[in-house]
């Protein structure tokens, strides 16, 4: 009588035990997934700037005749970003690329003619907002990693993540000494 | 956030079981004044009928019904392209599964609210106002805030909320406005009837009295939490935008403005970002927003991090109070604000306001804006019938595209 009770107790816990692996093993899986997600994101909108670009060079070369240093900046930024092999090459030349047009989007204040043409202010709309995406891409990409990160390292799911050899991954980062200082703000 | 999201699907359930309560006694009561005691289980069978359409509705549609009432038009990237990017942007740093619908109001009053029952169906809608006013980074700031109620899954609780409130509201005005009437004509609900007993008209004073009351706690239960859920979209924002100024100078300007929404209502005025009742309205709702001035203050005190845990000491240190942030967000990794993107401009003045906002309207009722030569714009409505259009300034003949 006790006998097959304490097997049916046993029984219980070991299908407790499974359940739990499953829901741990399970929402490992997703966090990896939505790091994989946020990473994708990123590409496709380093993608949109690239062909971005060459719309927005042709729009602005006109008027803006002094430039012609800032804008072969831009150009070959972007052939080297198109051309990378390596993900460290990539990341290297994608920074370059927001340099260049950080400091073209600085210097368009000096063209109020520029600042009238309707097409550009699109433009400069668009450029904008893809700067901002691929930014915003990232923050959510290191985001997602932390969280799997953490998960993988904490325990009981830290045991689970080794048994099915699930791995740390690196974060996204940048180097903008300029988007590390607090805004001064003045009233 | 995840405890934040569990705390809301709970609530959200609690809210729905008790409101169906709700519902049924005041059905029961209802039920009893009406038709006696035995009629109380036939309003108690009707009450939970209601209540059940009602759920089904809201689950189905209540996001539709909302966009409805505040007379919000959907609208594609070309009317505002501005507005569409800095949603997108928001959905990304977010990692929403899909960007929300947008929504223009036609509305002066600077304003904004965010519905739907998920992140997958989810709408977000900005007044004409607000898109008139504000930079980007403000924009930017409010549309984040949206975001963030999306996220914490407010936007749920608030429809259903929503939806329950005003059919509590429904039941009990149509029942005092039949009461009424009838008491003038013949008092037949009251003394009328075969059995006069006291019991029916205990139960009938009970029902009055449950009629005024009910529509008051129902509110006063929608609003419990609404307040807190506005810092927190507001720490959300700020952590999505890593710029709390942008918030700041939005809330700022949204609440200068002395306008009252038009498009508003008692039901719908938790949605919005800030109170959209000014003056003498907004005393009556006093209790759906924290003070505003209190939440610029908090943003602007955030100058060295943007995580949830700078947020909450920024809470404390302004308001002397604390644990407005759930405790599983304050682990969050600490991030530094970023620098503005937009340079500083002087504010528009009303007068380029107003026409930006009848520019936005025109756009959004599908009106063709047709630049001529001489410098003037021609704004053709989407009813014009002639194929060609003169131009009032220098007599140029335009064709209009296919019409």
């Amino acid at each position: 009588m006790t006998g097959t009770m304490w097997m049916w107790v046993l029984l219980a816990i070991l299908v407790f035990l499974i359940v739990i692996v499953i829901s741990i093993y399970n929402s490992l899986v997703r966090l990896r997934n939505q790091v994989d997600n946020a990473w994708s994101q990123i590409d496709v909108q380093l993608k949109r700037r690239h062909d971005l670009i060459p719309n927005l060079v042709e729009t602005a070369k006109g008027y803006m005749k002094h430039e012609r240093e800032t804008f072969e900046k831009i150009t070959e930024a972007r052939s080297r970003a198109m051309g990378a092999k390596t993900v460290a090459e990539a990341a290297k030349a994608e920074n370059a690329l927001t340099g260049a047009l950080s400091q073209f989007l600085l210097v368009v204040e000096n063209y109020p003619e520029l600042k009238a043409n309707q097409n550009f202010l699109a433009l400069q709309e668009t450029l904008t907002s893809t700067e901002n995406k691929i930014a915003y891409a990232r923050q959510a990409y290191n985001d997602q990693v932390l969280f799997y990160n953490n998960k993988i390292q904490m325990f009981p799911s830290n045991l689970i993540a080794g048994m099915f050899g699930f791995t740390k991954r690196d974060f996204f980062e940048i180097e903008q000494p300029a988007q590390r200082e607090a805004p001064k703000v003045s009233f | 956030m995840w405890e934040q999201i569990q705390i809301n699907k709970r609530n959200s359930i609690l809210l729905l079981t008790g409101m169906a309560l709700f519902l049924m006694a005041l059905g029961y009561v209802l039920g009893s004044a009406i038709g006696g005691p035995k009629a109380g289980w036939l309003g108690i069978i009707i009450a939970t009928a209601v209540w059940f359409i009602l759920t089904i509705i809201s689950f189905t549609s209540g996001d539709q019904i909302l966009l409805a009432s505040s007379r919000a038009v959907p609208v594609d990237a070309n009317v505002h392209p501005q507005l569409f990017n800095v949603v997108e942007e928001m959905s990304i740093a977010a990692g929403l599964p899909k960007i929300p619908k947008i929504y223009i109001i036609n509305d002066q009053a600077p304003n904004a609210f965010a519905t739907g029952r998920s992140p997958q169906t989810a709408s977000v809608a900005a007044t004409a106002g607000l898109l008139a006013r504000l930079n980007r980074d403000e924009l930017q700031g409010v549309m984040a805030h949206e975001i963030s109620h999306i996220v914490h899954r407010d936007i749920l609780y608030v429809t259903l909320a929503g939806v329950m409130l005003g059919s509590i509201v429904l039941l009990s005005q149509t029942f005092l406005r039949g009461a009424y009437y009838s008491s003038l004509s013949n008092r037949r609900y009251s003394s009328g009837g075969r059995q006069s007993s006291g019991g029916q008209a205990l139960f009938f004073v009970l029902a009055v009295v449950l009629s005024i009351l009910a529509p008051l706690f129902a509110q006063l239960f929608y609003f419990a939490l609404s307040r807190r859920r506005e810092y927190l979209a507001d720490a959300g924002a700020v952590r999505l935008t890593r710029y709390p100024e942008g918030l700041a100078s939005a809330l700022e300007k949204i609440s200068s403005t002395g306008i009252s929404m038009e498009s508003a209502n008692a039901v719908t005025a938790p949605m919005y970002i800030v109170n959209p009742f000014r003056g003498k309205n907004a005393a009556r709702l006093l209790s759906t927003h924290p003070p505003v001035e209190e939440r610029i203050r908090i943003l602007r005190r955030m100058s060295q991090g943007i995580s949830y845990r700078d947020y909450e000491e920024s809470y404390r240190q302004v308001t002397n109070r604390s644990g407005i942030i759930p405790p599983s967000a304050l682990k969050d990794e600490p991030a530094a604000p970023r620098t503005p993107s937009v340079p500083p401009a002087p504010p528009p003045n009303p007068f380029q306001v107003n026409r930006q906002i009848g520019d936005l309207m025109r756009k959004v009722n599908g009106f063709t804006f047709l630049p001529c030569s001489c410098g003037i714009t021609m704004k053709i409505p989407p009813n014009f019938p002639a194929p060609k259009a003169q131009c009032p300034r220098c007599g140029q003949i335009h064709t209009l595209r296919s019409q």
